[in-house]
């Protein structure tokens, strides 16, 4: 039977202290301070939907064989690219091969759930198809959304063996509601009344398309355990819920008040929070809303339970640093016109050529083991390093995007530009084999020392605003955190 | 077997610019300046150059990638003249590439000069620049203090010093070098510091402070070269020769390959034995009078005592404060100010170093002068701790 097979979940450890949204913003708008509760997720400067999806890929292949995915699909309505496909970045940043059906959907909230429902009818096929659902949402200062929005990833897989919950059924109800949109020109959304989304779009849509779909597959709502409504509107699922006749138990919360809501991927991350929760032959309802609503019902079988990934939602949630500096968060997401300083000047021009001549390195992690001698580095060049070998062409592919390393060398730098100073980096010593001096990202305060074990992560290393481009490369983290 | 360069030439004439903020002058002022100095040492007509090496380290900045500049500016006769750039080795270069003509009997007399003119482009420290298509996609943005600061943390790893100590070290590197480039008029800072001062001074790039970074000057440096017959024909006495020329460029060990552990500089090391070799010295302790090492910031200083055999591994701090590379202590380091008090115009500063054992040797270095030295040695350390190029040139009187 077709199914979820597996799941996992990234969220950025940066959390802005919505009382700092408040203290900046409440002189003009008080109505704010009644929303500055808790806090919400924030992308370091250096994250956006594709860095963040390659975390939440590789979570789920945590507990899932790479080489069974046969198509990744990217949802998205924060794709930092327009035309350049998303998807087949984070496909390579995963190593899955280049074998596989990529596609990047889009232009609705309801993106994920769509994409979803599309690989669950995709009809029987051996191997998983992977859905990344990814948003860095862009708001303005000072705004509801900025208070309620979050950033986030979280993927799943579907296939038709080892499945983790049955896929019972799905609806889609169309109809062009514009609750918000956000045109070509724009990188921030404009929103219509709250109280109209509410009673003419969440409270009528939701429960039509629910109701058809209970009908079609013969389940009673009070059968429901698990609802998914993504929604910034904190009070509206439980409302939602109460008109179809779903338990108010059943409602996944939105965290609101301790992630914010994540756009597109919003609603698949809570689907991997229910499935963290479920028991074997829970019903999970998950329904998407924009333009009208998805909704999907599935059921947790007993492989459920042995298929959690290394991190999955509570461990992504529980990954924290508290940030109460506002300033920061704006400076990250351009929102004021911050000095950058004449080391912030300096040319970025992307050399289209070269960066796929080395896409290897720069988005797959893969250095070289020598034949010869066995000896691993990173870049992989034409000479094994190894004075005692030396051998040419010697270097097979040595994929380390999840070797441990520990720090051998390393600073704090605050004469270079960085968009989070100081800039720390040092030379990286991998497990097995291989050293890279490489930049660090994530590094709190007083934390670093010679020794100290680092993982690796898919970042963004440069922006090349003068042409719209935007470079990423892999970056290491103190692995404890 | 080799014989080597050890006294196969000898400087004819050497000169300096006045080190700074030298808003006033190009990088033609600058050449000019210091080659006039040199001509008139010499006590030969410009004509008499038949071979020149110019060395600029960042030649997108002000001076152009050829020979051409230092041709131009000193109007010289359309001799051969040839760039080299080899960071922060490039001043070293050129006197090689001079020392190496004479020495080899293709011309009589050499030139080398070394400029660079940083503080046209607007920053404080080195310019930001690019590595090049491919290292600007994966390596760091690291600034010269980020890549050396890392120095710091591999020798504490290795040798178990405390933070503390290192740092008191670096700053007393950094109080010596002022106070000898308080009292020489060509530097650019001349100022004497505090070991406080140096070690509450903001962190540039940790545990590197204000005080442990060399200043960003503008400069230039020459020297006329011949071998020592030549020199005798033109009426010269008390000779001072070229004992040995050393390079060691990094492979990328360093930086790949599992064995080096940050702690020292290895390129240096390999230097060092060979100049030694060279120059036939034997017991660097004994015999080597003075040393102008490559104290870009002061961690580098510190860590190259030891790789240059000048202190045991790992006693370079108890050394250091001890005040063995003091003006007074057993191996003067930095007598004439170092890179910390001359700045660090890249391709000026191998033949700044040159010139000052130059004075010297000939007694003409006023109030910093040295009792009777015999053997100076010069260290440059352009790049990376991890990926890098070490020049050694090894100066003394000749026999």
């Amino acid at each position: 039977m077709t199914g979820i097979t597996a799941y996992g979940a990234y969220i950025p450890r940066t959390r802005l202290q919505k009382s700092a949204i408040a203290d900046a913003n409440d002189w003009f708008d008080a109505s704010l301070r009644g929303l500055a509760r808790g806090e919400r997720s924030v992308c370091n400067w250096d994250e956006d939907t594709i860095t963040m999806a390659v975390e939440a890929g590789q979570d789920c292949l945590s507990v899932l064989d790479a080489g069974s995915v046969n198509t990744l699909y990217l949802a998205s309505t924060t794709l930092p690219f327009l035309d350049r496909q998303n998807s087949v970045v984070v496909t390579q940043a995963l190593n899955l091969g280049d074998d596989l059906r990529t596609m990047d959907v889009a232009a609705s909230q309801r993106a994920g759930t769509s994409a979803l429902i599309a690989m669950l009818e995709s009809g029987p096929s051996p191997g998983n198809a992977l859905l990344v659902a990814s948003e860095h949402r862009r708001s303005k200062c000072g705004s509801r959304a900025e208070m309620l929005w979050g950033d986030g990833a979280a993927a799943v897989s579907v296939g038709n063996e080892d499945v983790i919950a049955d896929y019972l059924g799905s609806e889609t109800y169309v109809t062009d509601f514009v609750d918000h949109y956000r045109g070509e020109d724009s990188t921030i959304d404009y929103e219509w009344e709250e109280r109209w989304i509410r009673d003419e779009g969440y409270l009528k849509s939701v429960p039509l398309v629910v109701s058809r779909l209970l009908d079609k597959t013969g389940v009673k709502p009070s059968d429901i355990a698990h609802f998914v409504l993504a929604c910034d509107q904190a009070r509206t699922p439980g409302a939602v819920a109460r008109k179809i006749g779903i338990s108010a138990d059943a409602v996944i919360d939105n965290h609101i008040g301790d992630l914010g809501v994540a756009g597109v991927a919003h609603p698949i991350l809570l689907l991997t929070e229910a499935l963290e929760k479920a028991k074997t032959g829970d019903l999970i309802l998950l329904t998407g809303f924009g333009q009208g609503s998805d909704a999907v019902l599935l059921r947790a079988t007993d492989a459920l339970a042995g298929k959690r990934p290394v991190t999955g939602f509570s461990g992504a949630l529980a990954r924290r640093r508290e940030d109460a500096n506002y300033n920061r968060f704006l400076s990250f997401n351009n929102l004021v016109d911050r000095e950058v300083g004449k080391r912030g000047e300096l040319d970025k021009q992307s050399y289209l050529a070269a960066m796929y001549r080395r896409k290897d390195l720069l988005t797959g992690f893969i250095g070289g083991k020598c034949r010869s001698c066995g000896t691993v580095q990173i870049p992989r060049e034409k000479y094994c390093v190894n004075p005692e070998c030396g051998a040419l062409d010697s270097q097979d592919d040595h994929p380390m995007s999840a070797v441990k390393g520990r720090v051998m060398t390393w600073t704090a730098d605050r004469l270079t530009f960085d968009w989070n100073p100081p800039a720390y980096f040092g030379l990286v010593e991998f497990e097995g084999g291989g050293r890279l001096m490489m930049d660090f990202t994530e590094v709190e305060p007083d934390t670093m020392d010679t020794g100290v074990e680092v993982s690796v992560h898919f970042r963004i290393r440069q922006f090349d605003n003068q042409r719209g481009f935007r470079k990423y490369f892999w970056k290491a983290t103190p692995a404890q955190q | 077997m080799a014989s080597g360069i050890k006294d196969k030439a000898v400087i004819l004439g050497m000169g300096c610019s006045k080190f700074g903020e030298r808003w006033d002058a190009s990088p033609a002022d600058l050449m000019s300046e210091a080659f006039e100095e040199s001509l008139a040492d010499a006590g030969i007509d410009k004509n008499q150059i038949e071979m020149a090496w110019f060395g600029a380290g960042i030649d997108a900045y002000n001076v152009g990638s050829s020979a051409m500049p230092l041709s131009i500016a000193l109007r010289l006769p359309n001799i051969p003249v040839t760039k080299v750039e080899n960071m922060c080795a490039t001043g070293t270069e050129a006197f090689r590439g001079a020392v190496y003509a004479v020495a080899s009997g293709a011309c009589d007399i050499a030139l080398a000069l070394g400029v660079e003119k940083l503080k046209d482009v607007g920053y404080g420290g080195l310019p930001q620049r690019t590595r090049g298509v491919e290292n600007d996609m994966y390596w760091p943005n690291l600034s010269a203090p980020g890549a050396f600061a890392q120095l710091a943390s591999g020798y504490r790893a290795r040798h178990g010093v405390d933070k503390g100590d290192l740092k008191r070290a670096m700053a007393h590197v950094s109080v010596k070098s002022h106070a000898n480039g308080a009292r020489n008029p060509k530097a650019h800072l001349q100022r004497e510091i505090t070991e406080e001062q140096a070690m509450n001074a903001p962190y540039i790039a940790e545990p590197i402070g204000l005080f442990d970074c060399c200043g960003v000057s503008d400069g230039a440096a020459c020297a006329i070269v011949c071998t020592p017959e030549i020199a005798r024909a033109l009426g010269k006495a008390d000779l001072v020769s070229v004992k040995a020329l050393q390079l060691a460029a990094s492979n990328g060990e360093e930086a790949s390959f599992s064995q080096w552990d940050g702690s020292y500089l290895k390129t240096t090391r390999i230097a060092a034995q060979r100049a030694y070799d060279e120059a036939g010295i034997r017991k660097p302790r004994e015999e080597v009078s003075m040393t102008e090492v490559h104290d870009c910031f002061s961690i580098t200083e510190l860590v190259t005592m030891e790789d240059l055999q000048l202190s045991d591994e790992g006693q370079a701090v108890r050394d250091v404060l001890n005040g063995d590379f003091d003006a007074d202590g057993r191996i003067p380091c930095q007598i004439d100010g170092g890179l910390k008090c001359f700045g660090h115009p890249i391709g000026a500063s191998g033949l700044r170093m040159i010139y000052e054992n130059y004075l010297q040797f000939h007694g003409r270095a006023g109030d910093r002068q040295l009792k009777g030295p015999r053997l100076a040695l010069n260290h440059n350390l352009g790049g990376f701790p991890h990926q890098n190029i070490c020049s050694i040139s090894i100066i003394g009187r000749y026999q």
